[in-house]
């Protein structure tokens, strides 16, 4: 099979319009869950909640401002082709420029800060992105940016279980995780839970999950159901949306899986607030 | 839900009204700060130096805006996660502040102030900048621009929607909603 080449401009132009689309335009996944959610909300305070954030959804789109201020941290998934050569520069620097670029010209917010024990500063460019790069087969490069706020991130759990534990005590740290997080992470959340691997995988696995549609099935059904499960039992425990009451705490709870070592059960808890801002691209 | 209009600075005898549920509109001048200048406000107050703006009376916003494109007063502008401020409140109350708008839990140590120095904890819709951003007409950054998002500035706010989540007397939207919704299964 021939090499492909692909120059690295087409990443920083690829990342660009990604960070700007995906802080404007909530997909439709998420908006049809919201208006969904807003017709089943047991809650009135609750239901207005939902209205607003539809509302706040449809005025992002139109006036080309971001659906929250808190535009993230952009974390990005490359898949790259393993027939792809890349020209013309250094892929991390051609992500990061793509990072740069898109939070400066899309108006967005830089949130993050270097030397985050001590002094504290704004990098002021919204870099570095949290690169996660796989080689895959095939000659073409998919790219995956997802804007990640800080107030659902800092709700999240790490969970180095026993196996003995099971299932059960899987449910209950999930479970716990967002009774905690109560009102702070924007309910209602999106869960991704990362089952198995080691304690640097098991989160990647967690945030993997968070890309899923909302709304969507798991292929293994075994998986599906223990969705559903945690789903269930989550919108059980009374928060709603922004945590003032109501049916309404979660959108979506989605698995992803992978083998443990035989002395563990590592689990990873990611919160995601409603506004799942993700985009796609393949070159 | 039918809004209560208030305005600031808020006094007692409004903030001693207030009760934990009710939906108001704000409509005056409210302060933005976060992390970074709350850090600042508490330094200059133990230090015995003058603030930036005039507390007594004053309503903080827990926010830090997306850079306002041209021609609007601001960017989105939702608010942040309130807790993080938690360890600054309690000394701002009694200097006295009466208002904090965020989202998010506050702490014993909070509500405890809050009911000592008269204040309270509104909610606004975390996540709905872009909508929340249409309620502020006048912007201007009054100290430590070199923070960017994380600057104090005076809002000029018309008809800001808010809830009351902790009041004056002891009342508590977060626990007292949850209650009411939770289910065993």
């Amino acid at each position: 099979m021939p090499v492909r080449e692909l120059d690295v401009r087409e990443v920083t132009e690829a990342v660009k319009a990604m960070c700007i689309t995906a802080n404007y335009d909530l997909p439709e996944d998420v908006y049809d869950a919201l208006v969904k959610a807003r017709e089943a909300e047991e809650s009135p305070v609750g239901r207005e909640v939902l209205g607003q954030l539809v509302e706040n959804a449809d005025i992002a789109a139109a006036d080309r401002v971001p659906i929250c201020q808190d535009t993230g941290f952009a974390v990005i998934f490359a898949e790259v082709g393993q027939d792809v050569h890349l020209v013309g520069g250094s892929f991390d620097d051609a992500v990061n420029e793509g990072v740069r670029q898109g939070y400066g010209d899309g108006y967005l917010r830089k949130s993050v800060a270097e030397e985050p024990a001590h002094a504290r500063r704004n990098t002021k460019d919204n870099t570095p992105a949290i690169l996660h790069t796989s080689i895959v087969p095939g000659d073409k490069v998919r790219l995956t940016m997802m804007a990640k706020g800080g107030g659902a991130e800092n709700m999240s759990s790490l969970n180095m279980l026993k196996p003995s534990q099971g299932w059960n005590g899987m449910v209950e740290a999930v479970v716990d995780t967002v009774s905690r997080a109560g009102s702070n992470p924007c309910p209602p959340v999106i869960i991704g839970v990362g089952i198995g691997g080691t304690i640097d995988m098991v989160t990647v696995l967690a945030k993997k999950a968070l890309l899923r549609d909302v709304g969507s099935t798991h292929p293994d059904a075994r998986i599906a159901a223990m969705e559903d499960q945690l789903l269930e039992k989550i919108n059980a425990l009374g928060i709603g949306p922004q945590g003032l009451g109501g049916s309404t705490t979660a959108l979506d709870v989605f698995i992803e899986e992978m083998p443990s070592h035989i002395a563990g059960m590592p689990m990873a808890v990611n919160v995601q607030c409603h506004a799942q801002r993700h985009k796609t691209v393949e070159l | 839900m039918a809004a209560r209009k208030i305005t600031t600075p808020l006094t007692d005898v409004v903030v001693r009204d207030l009760k934990a549920g009710d939906a108001v509109q704000i409509t005056g001048v409210i302060y933005q700060a976060r992390d970074a200048a709350h850090k600042k406000l508490v330094a200059l107050i133990e230090a015995g130096e003058p603030l930036p703006f005039e507390l007594q009376g004053a309503v903080v916003y827990y926010m830090g805006p997306s850079p306002a494109k041209p021609g609007n007063v601001i960017g989105s502008a939702g608010p942040t996660t309130s807790g993080r401020m938690d360890a600054y409140a309690p000394l701002l109350m009694q200097h006295g502040l009466k208002g904090m708008v965020g989202k998010g839990l506050r702490t014993q140590e909070v509500k405890d102030a809050m009911h000592e120095y008269t204040a309270v904890y509104f909610a606004a819709t975390g996540g709905a900048g872009a909508l929340l951003a249409k309620s502020i007409v006048g912007n201007e950054v009054i100290a430590w621009p070199e923070l960017g998002a994380e600057a104090v500035a005076r809002l000029e706010v018309k008809d800001f929607p808010a809830i009351v989540v902790n009041d004056c007397h002891g009342g508590d939207l977060y626990e007292e909603g949850r209650k009411r919704y939770a289910k065993t299964v």
